[in-house]
Formats: C-alpha cells, sequence, structure tokens
C-alpha cells in the first residue's frame, strides 16, 4: 500500500504535471491526446485523495490535524517563516475529495464540450492548473501558502474565463474577475502582513489558538493611528476576511462572478462548485476560532452572508439567461455558507453548528451545482445559446438530462431526501440557535425563492412547447461524454446528504478554541417541516407560473412590459453600470488622470522651467563672450578701476 | 583560478570590442558571432562562479575585505598619485546582479542581432556597456566605482542618439543629463568621504571602519542617495526614464531598466547606507515620502499611457520604488527584499522590453490602441509578454511575488509612521499594476485580429530562446526562493550590522 505521504504528494503532482505535460508538450499538437492525459491523471488524483480520506476517516485518528509534509520555502525573521506544507484534517480531506472529484468531471464532460475547439490541448492544461492551485489552497497550514495558491487561483481563473480571447466580452470579463479579486486580495495581503507582524507567526495553529488578552497591552503604530494590539488583530481578521469576501463574490463586490459566465461551460462549473468561489467560504473556515476571537468579524461575516443571499436570489428569479440564473444561485448559495458561519456566535459563546453545517453545504453544494452547470452546457451545447427564449420542450428529448437536472434542482431546493436538503437545514437552523432572528427570516425566505427560480428554469427549460427551431426539428441528442458524467454527479446530489450526515457530525468541528463554546443545541423539531413547506409552496407558485395549462409562458419571458421594480432587479439594481461608472469616472478619469496630470506638467513643467534657466544664465554669459571688442575692453577699463578704487592695486 | 576568470568577468567584453576592431564592419555576420560568442562565454562564468560563491557560502571568506564577506578579493595598485587601487571581489549581492547583467547583456545580444545600422559599432558599445555595468558590480574602490559609473551613462547616450526611435535625441539627451546631475553630487561627496574619513585610500571597505563626522554626513548623506537614486529613478529624479526607455532600441532598454537602474539602488545601499549610516538612519524615514509617487502613483499614470515602452518605463518605476521602500525600512528582511527585486525586477524587465522589442519588429508601432488579437499570430512572444505581466504584477511562482512580499513584510517591521504609511498604500496597489498589465496585455494581445496584421509571424528559435531563459530564471527564484535569500543576507548582515550599530555611540 502507499502510505499517507506520498499519496498527499500525489494528490498535487498529478494536477500538476497535467499542466506542464499539457501545456509544454501536448497541447499544441494533439489535443485529443492532451484530454485523455488530463483525464487520466486527475481520475488518479481524485483516487488518491479517495484513498487518503478512506485512510483518514477509518482511522482512530480522525478528528485531529496532520502535517504529512512541510518544506520551508522561504525564511522570514523568527519564527515567521513561510512554509509549504499539506495539512490534513477533516475539512481539507473533504475539500481534497470535493476538488479532485468534481475537476475528474469537469476534465471528462471537457472531452465532449471542447470537442471541436482547436486550443483544447491549452484548456486541459489551465483547468489543471486550476485545479492543482486550489489543492494547494485547500492543504495549506499557514497563511503564505494560502496566499500564494490563492493567487494562483486568481491567476488560472483569469486565463480559463479569457479563455475564448478573440471575443471581447470573454476578455473584459475575465479582466473584471481578475482585478476585483486582486483588489480584495490587495487587503487580503495586508491583513497577512499585520496579523503576521503582530503575531510573529503565518501558521494556522498559531492563529487559531490566540487568546486577544495578550495583546491587549502592547501598542502598534498604524500611521495615522495607534491602537492597541488586540484590535489591530481584529482590524486583521476583518482584512484576511476581505479577501474571501472578494473570492467567494459577496455583495457588492459579487459583479466579476455573473460576468464570468463568458468563458467555456465546463470553466463556469468548476469555478462555482469547487475551485474558486468556495475558496473565501473555506478561509473563514480554515481560520474560524481565530475570527471567533476577534469581536465583530463574525457579525460582519453574518451579514454579509445574509445580503448576498437574499439579494442574489431575488435577481436570480427575474434573469433569462441559464448561466446567469445559475450564477445568482451560487452567490445565494455562497451566501449561505457565508452567514451560517458568522452565525456562530451567540454573545460572547461559540455554537459550532453553523460551522458544521457550512462545511457540509460546501460538500453538499459542489455536487449539485457542478451537475446543473454541466447540464447549462450540454443544453447550450444544442440550443447554440444561453437564453431561456430559445428552450423549452428539451424534457422529452433529453429524457436522462432531464432527470438528472431534475435531482439536483430538488438538492438545492432542499427538498428531502435530497442533499441539500440536510446542510441548509443545518445552516437555518445555525440561524435559529444563533438568535439572529432576522437572518434566520431571511434564510427561510430565500429558500423559498431558491425553489421558485430553480424551478422556473426548469419549467421553461424542459416544459412545454419547444421554441428553437432544432429541437422543433429534433435535431438534439445527448452526448455520452458530456452526460456521463451528468449522471454520475446526480448519484452524491441524490445521497451524499443522507449519507454524508453522520461523517460530519462525528468528525467537523472547527479544532480548539479560546473562548467558551457550546457544542451542540436543541434541533428544532419543526423546522424541517416550515422549510420544506415554504420550498413546496414556492415549487407550486412556479409550476402555476410556468408549467400548468394556464401558464402564459411568452408573458414570463418578456422582460420589457414590466413594472419598475421588475426591470431594477432585471437589470441585477444597475451595478454593472456603477461598477464601471465608478471606474471610468473616478479611476481611469479621476486619478488616473490627475496623476499623469501631475507627473506631465508639473513635474515636466519644473524640468522644462529649470531648463530655461540654464538657457538663460547661459544666454548671459554668451553676450559677454561674443567677440565684441570694445566690450573686452570696457570690461577691462571698469575693471581695473573699480580694483583701484575698491581692491589692493597699487596705482 | 576562479579569481583569475572573476576578474576575466569585465575584461573579456573588452576584449572583444578589441578584436572586433580589426574586423571591416562589412563582415557583420563574423563581428555578430564573436559577439554572442563572448557574452555566452561571460554568462558561462558567471554562472558557475555564482554557483562557487554558493557553494562556499558559510565557509570564511577573504580576511582583508572583513567585515564583508567577500570572495575573489583582488587588491592591486592603480593609480598611486590619487591612492586609488583595483580593488575588486563579489559577496552574494554582488555574484547575483553580476548573473543578472550577465543574462541581461547575453539576451540583449541576441535580441538585437538585426539591428540596422553599423552593427560593429553598437555591439562594441553594448559590449563597453556591459563591461562598465561589471565594473561597478565588482568594484570596492571609490574611483574606480566612479569611473564605471560614469562610463555607463556615455555608452548609453551614444546608443540612443545613434541607434534608438522616435525622439531619439531628446530622449538620449534627457537620460544622460539626467544621470550626469546625478553624477556629479555623487562626485562631490565621494572627495567629501576621502578627506573626511582621513582614510589612506579610496578602499570603501577602509572607509567603512572609520567614523565620519555627523555634520558632514548630515548634508553628504541626502546628495549621494539621491545621486544614486537618479539613475533608479526615485521621485523626482523619475523623468528621464520614460522618455529614455521609449527612445532607446530593445537591447539598451533591456540594459538600462533591467541592470542599470540597479545601479543606483546598489549604490544607496553598498555605498551611501554603508558609509553613512548615522546619517541614513535620520534621513530614510523621510525619504519614504518621496516613494508615494514611485509606487502609488506611477501605476496609475501606466494605466494612462498607450505607449508599451512608457507602460513599462512606469511600471519600472513603481517596481524600483519598491527597492528604495525595503532599503529605506533598513530592516534585514527589508534589505533582503529590496536585493531581491533588484535582481528579480531585472530579469522581469528585461523580459519585457525584449518581448515589447520583438512585437515592435514586427507590428513597427508600440501603440496599444492599434494592436489587437496579436496572441493569435504571435503565441509564442504573446505568452512571453503575458508573463512577464504576470511577473511583474506579483504573482505567486515568479520572482516578483517573493520580492514584494518580502519587502512588504520588511517594511512593516519598521515602526515609523511614514513607512508603515507607505507600505500600506504600497500594498494596496497592487490592485493597480494589475489594472495596467491586464489592460495592456488584453488590448494588445486578445480581441480582433486587424487586417494589416494578418502576415505577421511568430518569434524566432533565437527570440524564443531568449524569452525562454529568462522565463526560467523567473521561475527559478520565484519557485526555490530560498537559496537566494540564504545568498543575499549574507551579503546584507555587514550592512544591516553596521546600521543597526549607528547612532549608539
Amino acid at each position: 500500500m502507499i502510505d499517507d505521504i506520498t499519496l498527499g504528494y500525489l494528490i498535487l503532482l498529478f494536477p500538476l504535471i497535467t499542466f506542464v505535460v499539457n501545456g509544454l508538450f501536448l497541447g499544441n499538437k494533439c489535443a485529443k491526446a492532451a484530454a485523455i492525459f488530463a483525464v487520466i491523471c486527475n481520475g488518479l488524483a481524485f483516487a488518491a485523495a479517495g484513498t487518503l480520506a478512506f485512510h483518514y476517516f477509518s482511522s482512530d485518528f480522525a478528528p485531529q490535524k496532520a502535517i504529512l509534509f512541510d518544506h520551508t520555502f522561504i525564511p522570514f525573521i523568527g519564527d515567521l517563516v513561510a512554509r509549504i506544507g499539506m495539512l490534513v484534517d477533516p475539512l481539507s480531506v473533504m475539500m481534497l475529495v470535493v476538488v479532485t472529484f468534481i475537476s475528474f468531471m469537469v476534465n471528462i464532460y471537457s472531452i465532449g464540450y471542447m470537442r471541436e475547439d482547436r486550443a483544447a490541448g491549452r484548456f486541459f492544461a489551465l483547468l489543471s492548473l486550476f485545479s492543482f492551485s486550489m489543492l494547494g489552497l485547500v492543504v495549506a497550514t499557514n497563511l503564505f501558502q494560502m496566499f500564494i495558491f490563492w493567487e494562483l487561483v486568481g491567476v488560472s481563473s483569469y486565463l480559463l474565463i479569457g479563455f475564448w480571447y478573440h471575443k471581447p466580452s470573454a476578455v473584459s470579463a475575465s479582466k473584471q474577475a481578475f482585478i476585483l479579486t486582486r483588489f480584495a486580495d490587495s487587503f487580503f495581503l495586508l491583513g497577512i502582513v499585520l496579523v503576521s507582524y503582530v503575531v510573529g507567526n503565518f501558521d494556522f495553529s498559531t492563529l487559531n489558538s490566540l487568546s486577544l488578552i495578550d495583546f491587549q497591552k502592547q501598542f502598534i503604530n498604524l500611521g495615522l493611528v495607534t491602537i492597541p494590539k488586540s484590535e489591530a488583530l481584529v482590524l486583521g481578521s476583518i482584512l484576511i476576511f476581505t479577501g474571501g469576501w472578494g473570492k467567494s463574490a459577496m455583495f457588492p463586490m459579487h459583479i466579476w462572478l455573473p460576468n464570468a459566465m463568458e468563458g467555456p461551460t465546463p470553466v463556469s462549473s468548476i469555478i462555482h462548485s469547487a475551485t474558486m468561489v468556495v475558496a473565501g467560504v473555506y478561509l473563514v473556515a480554515r481560520l474560524f476560532p481565530f475570527f471567533a476571537i476577534c469581536d465583530n468579524a463574525l457579525t460582519l461575516i453574518m451579514w454579509v452572508g445574509a445580503f448576498t443571499m437574499v439579494f442574489a436570489a431575488v435577481i436570480a428569479c427575474t434573469q433569462k439567461d441559464i448561466k446567469r440564473i445559475l450564477a445568482y444561485s451560487t452567490l445565494s448559495q455562497l451566501g449561505y455558507m457565508m452567514f451560517a458561519l458568522g452565525a456562530c456566535k451567540i454573545g460572547q459563546v461559540v455554537a459550532v453548528t453553523g460551522w458544521t453545517a457550512s462545511t457540509f453545504h460546501i460538500f453538499t453544494h459542489a455536487f449539485f451545482k457542478c451537475s446543473l452547470f454541466l447540464i447549462a452546457g450540454s443544453l447550450i451545447h444544442q440550443v447554440g445559446t444561453n437564453d431561456l427564449d430559445a428552450m423549452g420542450g428539451l424534457g422529452k428529448k433529453m429524457k436522462l438530462t432531464y432527470a438528472c437536472t431534475l435531482i439536483s434542482i430538488l438538492a438545492i431546493s432542499g427538498i428531502p431526501p435530497f442533499s441539500g436538503f440536510f446542510s441548509k437545514d443545518e445552516i437555518i437552523l445555525a440561524a435559529f440557535q444563533g438568535q439572529h432572528y432576522v437572518v434566520f427570516g431571511l434564510a427561510l425566505f430565500t429558500s423559498g425563492l431558491t425553489t421558485f427560480y430553480m424551478f422556473r428554469l426548469f419549467f421553461l427549460a424542459f416544459h412545454g412547447a419547444p421554441r428553437h427551431e432544432g429541437v422543433k426539428a429534433g435535431h438534439v441528442h445527448e452526448d455520452f461524454a458530456m452526460t456521463l458524467p451528468i449522471a454520475i454527479l446526480a448519484i452524491p446530489a441524490l445521497a451524499s446528504g443522507f449519507a454524508a450526515q453522520p461523517i460530519f457530525e462525528k468528525f467537523f468541528v472547527p479544532g480548539q478554541m479560546n473562548i467558551p463554546q457550546l457544542v451542540r443545541l436543541d434541533h428544532a423539531e419543526w423546522l424541517p417541516f416550515v422549510a420544506v413547506g415554504i420550498a413546496v409552496v414556492a415549487l407550486v407558485i412556479a409550476w402555476v407560473l410556468y408549467a400548468s395549462p394556464w401558464a402564459k409562458v411568452g408573458r414570463a419571458l418578456d422582460e420589457t412590459n414590466r413594472s419598475g421594480i421588475y426591470k431594477v432587479i432585471y437589470h441585477k439594481f444597475y451595478f454593472d453600470e456603477m461598477y464601471y461608472a465608478v471606474v471610468r469616472q473616478f479611476i481611469f478619469g479621476g486619478i488616473a488622470r490627475v496623476a499623469r496630470a501631475f507627473n506631465d506638467y508639473v513635474i515636466e513643467g519644473l524640468l522644462a522651467f529649470t531648463v530655461w534657466f540654464v538657457h538663460k544664465l547661459g544666454d548671459l554669459v554668451r553676450f559677454a563672450q561674443a567677440g565684441y571688442l570694445p566690450f573686452y575692453l570696457g570690461t577691462l577699463i571698469v575693471g581695473v578701476l573699480l580694483w583701484r578704487f575698491f581692491g589692493q592695486l597699487p596705482l | 583560478m576562479n579569481t583569475i576568470l572573476f576578474n576575466s568577468i569585465w575584461v573579456l567584453p573588452l576584449l572583444t570590442v578589441l578584436a572586433c576592431v580589426l574586423i571591416p564592419a562589412t563582415y557583420a555576420k563574423a563581428i555578430r558571432t564573436i559577439h554572442v560568442t563572448s557574452a555566452t562565454i561571460v554568462l558561462a562564468i558567471v554562472c558557475y562562479l555564482t554557483y562557487v560563491v554558493y557553494a562556499l557560502s558559510g565557509t570564511p571568506a577573504d580576511p582583508a575585505a572583513a567585515p564583508l564577506a567577500l570572495r575573489f578579493f583582488t587588491d592591486i595598485p592603480w593609480l598611486s598619485m590619487f591612492n586609488a587601487n583595483y580593488i575588486v571581489g563579489a559577496d552574494g549581492l554582488n555574484m547575483l546582479l553580476l548573473a543578472l547583467t550577465a543574462f541581461i547583456v547575453w539576451a540583449g545580444v541576441l535580441v538585437s542581432l538585426n539591428i540596422k545600422g553599423n552593427q560593429k559599432i553598437f555591439f562594441a558599445l553594448i559590449q563597453l556597456l556591459a563591461t562598465s555595468v561589471y565594473g561597478v558590480y565588482m568594484s570596492f574602490d571609490l574611483v574606480l566605482f566612479f569611473v564605471f559609473y560614469e562610463m555607463e551613462a556615455l555608452c548609453m547616450y551614444l546608443m540612443i542618439a545613434c541607434y534608438g526611435s522616435g525622439k531619439r535625441d531628446y530622449g538620449g539627451k534627457k537620460l544622460t543629463l539626467t544621470l550626469a546631475f546625478g553624477s556629479s553630487m555623487i562626485l562631490a561627496t565621494l572627495f567629501g568621504l576621502y578627506f573626511e574619513s582621513g582614510a589612506t585610500s579610496w578602499n570603501l571597505i577602509e572607509i567603512s571602519k572609520t567614523t565620519l563626522p555627523m555634520d558632514f554626513q548630515m548634508w553628504a548623506f541626502p546628495l549621494m542617495f539621491m545621486g544614486f537614486a537618479v539613475s533608479s529613478s526615485l521621485f523626482p529624479f523619475h523623468f528621464w526614464s520614460p522618455d529614455g526607455h521609449s527612445a532607446a532600441p530593445t537591447a539598451v532598454s533591456m540594459l538600462a531598466a533591467g541592470v542599470m537602474m540597479k545601479m543606483g539602488a546598489y549604490g544607496c545601499l553598498r555605498v551611501a547606507m554603508f558609509l553613512m549610516p548615522d546619517a541614513a538612519k535620520i534621513w530614510l524615514p523621510y525619504v519614504v515620502a518621496l516613494l508615494i509617487f514611485n509606487v502609488v502613483l506611477g501605476p496609475f499614470i501606466a494605466i494612462r499611457h498607450k505607449d508599451l515602452k512608457y507602460i513599462t518605463a512606469y511600471s519600472s518605476i513603481s517596481h524600483l520604488g519598491l527597492i528604495f521602500l525595503g532599503l529605506a525600512a533598513m530592516t534585514p528582511i527589508g534589505l533582503r527584499g529590496a536585493s531581491l527585486q533588484m535582481i528579480s525586477h531585472g530579469f522581469l524587465t528585461g523580459l519585457f522590453f525584449a518581448t515589447i522589442g520583438m512585437i515592435y519588429e514586427r507590428t513597427h508601432t508600440r501603440d496599444i490602441t492599434e494592436m489587437g488579437g496579436i496572441m493569435r499570430k504571435m503565441p509564442f512572444l504573446g505568452v512571453g509578454f503575458v508573463l512577464a505581466g504576470f511577473a511583474g504584477l506579483g504573482l505567486p511562482g515568479f520572482s516578483g511575488f517573493i520580492a514584494e512580499s518580502t519587502i512588504f513584510i520588511g517594511a512593516f517591521q519598521q515602526d515609523s509612521t511614514l513607512t508603515r504609511i507607505v507600505t500600506i498604500l504600497a500594498i494596496l496597489s497592487i490592485t493597480t499594476t494589475a489594472v495596467y498589465i491586464l489592460q495592456t496585455a488584453n488590448r494588445m494581445l486578445h480581441g480582433p485580429l486587424p487586417q494589416k496584421y494578418e502576415s505577421l509571424t511568430d518569434g524566432c528559435f533565437r527570440e524564443k530562446l531568449v524569452i525562454v531563459v529568462l522565463v526560467a530564471c523567473l521561475l527559478f527564484i520565484g519557485v526555490c526562493p530560498g537559496w537566494i535569500s540564504e545568498l543575499l543576507d549574507q551579503s546584507i548582515a555587514p550592512i544591516f550590522e553596521k546600521i543597526s550599530s549607528a547612532g549608539l555611540q
């Protein structure tokens, strides 16, 4: 048998090797070989991760942390050493399995999806880079390593979103995604620098076992203010969270995620389920004990999450682009995960329900969201557009896809026994137990909205009369390479809830914390009935509006003849426009223009003045040296006279 | 043996020039071959010697050069009437800078093989430039140092004025005069140093052991620091670099931005801060204020520019500002970060200017608004440019990230108010860097391809080789930064020792 350390290396190495081999050697020439190589390597990585998970969870060692390997990357001062290591604990093992599995599925799917693309080799290389970066992030043992892979995740998403670089919309979407997340990352980096300065260490184990009391007596100068180090840590925790805020596309940094739809669909699928956006949630979950000691950080996290959850769900109800609907649903689900982490704090104590629920939701969400995106891709492949306008009636032609979609949609709607029910129920319970009743109400409301917009999509795409010529004519088929992963993913979308719940309840606690914690609170027995009741009501509403015999589909898809509020929501509250206005007017037209004007006029002006001044001085001297004899004689005489009367010339 | 090899680093390029004097300019091919061979040999020697220095690290160095850990130390009488000697040697920092120079010179010679005009003189000037830069990074005698330092600006002027493009006369003059202005400040203080220290020679190590009077240091340090900072384009003396770079031919841009601009920062560290640590401690916390322009505003100015070379020049200005941030922090990590950034930025900007030059040779424009979709026609050059961009915006895996994060962490260790503010601003401005780099790459490489570029070709083997080697250097430093930080730490330790003990007596 292979030992765990080798397994750990293998998990990281397989995607890396795929990236290098496909990127340098196979990419250009033989796309087919690149695809097969990528699928095999990612499959092996998944096998390694699965074996590691099996070893880990079946051993007695289970909920403890272990570091499989740890290499010094660059030493700074004292204990401040950046390391590249591999941390194994329930959270990271779970993520390893999820990331490798999703990436395996997406690679299989891409064989079908990218079949006609001539740059498919590059695609497979970048896809593996993406999963490699995420795997490195997941196993990080310290903040520095996390940041390294965090940035690599960012850049691989940039390259993949802008994969079709001849499409201007894809290029600008990729730029927007990178710059917005980079903007958040600059705060993350500042947070890392600040926290590591105060604590003198990057390691998660040190950060997670801090106690603020040790830092109250020391002060730190932050330029404009001098504050106690304990407060600097709170500030640092918020700055670090800002990194996750941007990466997880929480409001108001959410706009890049729906626009990232311009990339190939497998990329959207992997971004939304496993690699990119959950990184923010993962960061908070990883540093949870640290955030818990920092007073207001968790409250901020909760409100950011809760607001994004409702906000995105409302937008999703009106959209027509199926990938956009799914993107907003991801935002909303990320909001759930984020607020569940934040809702853990009850006064001065912490209940771990929310943490378990959130990580559980990362797990279940990955499967059904990946599956939904792959389905969306395969629908788009059939009708050639993202628009619901052109769909409808696809259910009859794509039976297997239809069934799998239904499973995933029931899962995201939180209807038992599908996976989403278990995790979402725990999240809502966490809000209730945390006595955050407003958020609790919002979460229930959003769960209704979720069911509504998902079934809206479902009914409009699969039911009713076909609205696309190709579908009417019967040119619809299910591609094997594309349908296989969808079918495989339906299994965990259905079963991962009840199958994994015991594991999560047994092993998933956020580690030793320095504040009192309530390990388990009473389960509110009535809650699942309420949540499911709301979901069923929303389902019925969606059915009445979009699939029942008296539904007006034409009216449902018409966004022009609508009330003001509907239009505002349809245009995503005009956030894209506001963003562009701010960037154009304030950054490019404002700061940058002023900076350049300062340089071009003030600095160059001063330079020109100096040059002019030197020239004038030269002119003065030149006049004296013009070779004009009377001038020389005159100055000679005047000089001699002056010397005679004021100096010591003996005349 | 190694010492002879070491001395041959600067002699070989000179010998190459002399050898080529005998060959008529019409035999351009032979001349090119000789120059490429010579540059390659020097590169090999320097790489070998860097390895030797790394392998020797930890063993006691030449006692004559204590407290500096110099290898290959040579001390020969030279101009005895001024007490100026030929003193050369290298520690980790010097050796890495020499290696950087050798790589950039080699790449510069390779990219300019089909330059227009008199090739014989062009290559001779490149080799002379290389000689002077090697000399600066080797010499430990102040007179020798200054001779090499001056020689470099003159070669630069001739090359820009004769082989440049655009406003080459203006750019060349602006560059040379500004650098000469800096040199005059340095020269004034060098005399002061010699006389005030009461040393018997111009030996840097000897002067460093004397204690310079405080009132002298107080005026001499800022003068000398700013004099050196001129060539590293510290605000307000940055104005020469955009015009100079844009007018210069590719190889000169690479050398100017890659190695010559590091000479200033190196001089600040090795001469100004090392010899006058007491004044450095008082002045440097205020110098930081100048960096707000370099680090924070520089990238914004780059956003507004359309010319590739201007964009890269402003990007260099902002990256060099980070070197000064590391220096001004005066912490061991900050100084190491500054040295790392010197090396990393050399490779990075060399790659930048190399790819820009290659693209310019094909498109005959450097205006990014006129380009588009070039990636489809020139995937290799496009990828090279994008990788340079990623290294520039501090992507982990490339050396830029290592250097920048080291500087940030090091600068944050410094407790002075102004340094804290500037460090925070510098960290936050990594976004702006990303903006101009992505904007440039997207406009130039992506999007639809204009009709007129349909016939463009990708890089040839020689160009690909240059890109591959420079990218490999960036990746090598970025992926295994441990050895290089170890090497730099040993050379920085004596300098930091001097600074930290300053002001105590």
